[in-house]
């Protein structure tokens, strides 16, 4: 049984990335890339790895492939001359390809892996979110915090990178209104009856 | 256990096609760097299958972890690399990949 459902999701997952590098439009590259992460997901899902699946999902389906999404949309670029040339690198890339087939195919060949007698999700916990957090706050703590600089450092690259100023915007200026003080804003007026100000 | 029947070898030729389909989408899209980014994406997905894989077939938690900061890089990766793709558009008005040379002089 999750032999079948393994070859289905496989069978997805290759031709849903196939057609992300053999599409017309770069949209249609985008959704066929979501699939090919969802479906990579299912995989993972398949053999217990059900939190990195689910951050798959999160990260790459929910962000990543929503920002590509995005970009996309917002370009206003002409498809059609981005897709010339396709049949001239055609024939050079489906030979790196079979090359690069071929030697990890040699690779595994020769090599003895060890595996799949252990076979164990999560070792030491109930689950397999149990026993990733348990080694992510202790052993690898070190390595969790970085990955967070590491996302700041991104954010903050991107924001420098697409920010800009525009002096005919009007924008509002906080230290303007917060060094306000109340003499520049209130005025104490004594209107005598039957007259205006 | 679900994946008893399934062996470490499967997950391997699943993510050894997709990482070829990978370095392929990246020689024939040589133009369009929208669908390099993607092929990029594609071959670190496939790296986090062979860590997930190599994880859980062995019985250690440790693959499963750097998969996490292999996830991470990748985010960062697509952020800043559609910045600087946005800030091109914007000076350039295209993105063709052979014109980015113009900095060369």
């Amino acid at each position: 049984m999750a032999l079948i459902a393994f070859y289905i999701l496989s069978t997805v997952v290759v031709l849903s990335a196939l057609f992300v590098v053999a599409a017309r439009n770069p949209v249609h590259s985008v959704l066929w890339l979501i699939l090919t992460f969802f479906t990579s997901a299912g995989l993972l899902v398949l053999i217990g790895a059900e939190f990195l699946a689910m951050l798959l999902v999160v990260v790459y389906v929910g962000a990543v492939a929503v920002l590509f999404l995005f970009v996309v949309m917002m370009l206003d670029i002409d498809f059609v001359a981005l897709k010339q040339g396709f049949q001239n690198y055609l024939v050079v890339g489906l030979l790196v390809a079979l090359a690069l087939l071929a030697e990890i195919g040699i690779v595994a060949a020769a090599a003895t892996f060890g595996g799949g007698a252990t076979f164990q999700p999560s070792p030491g916990a109930a689950t397999n979110a149990e026993a990733l957090s348990k080694v992510l706050y202790t052993d690898y703590l070190l390595l969790f915090q970085m990955s967070g600089v590491v996302l700041l450092v991104a954010m903050m690259g991107a924001i420098v990178l697409t920010l800009r100023s525009r002096p005919s915007v009007k924008r509002q200026s906080i230290a303007e209104q917060v060094g306000r003080k109340r003499k520049d804003a209130v005025e104490l007026k004594d209107v005598r009856p039957g007259q205006g100000i | 256990m679900a994946g008893a029947e399934l062996t470490l070898g499967h997950y391997l030729a699943v993510s050894a096609a997709l990482f070829t389909i990978g370095v392929f989408g990246i020689f024939v899209n040589r133009k369009n760097i929208i669908v390099i980014l993607m092929s990029i994406e594609l071959i670190l997905l496939s790296v986090n299958l062979n860590l997930v894989a190599f994880s859980v077939f062995n019985g250690t938690i440790m693959g499963q972890v750097f998969a996490m900061l292999v996830l991470t890089v990748a985010a960062a990766e697509a952020a800043v690399g559609l910045a600087i793709l946005v800030v091109y558009f914007r000076n350039r008005g295209e993105i063709a990949v052979e014109d980015v040379n113009v900095l060369h002089g």
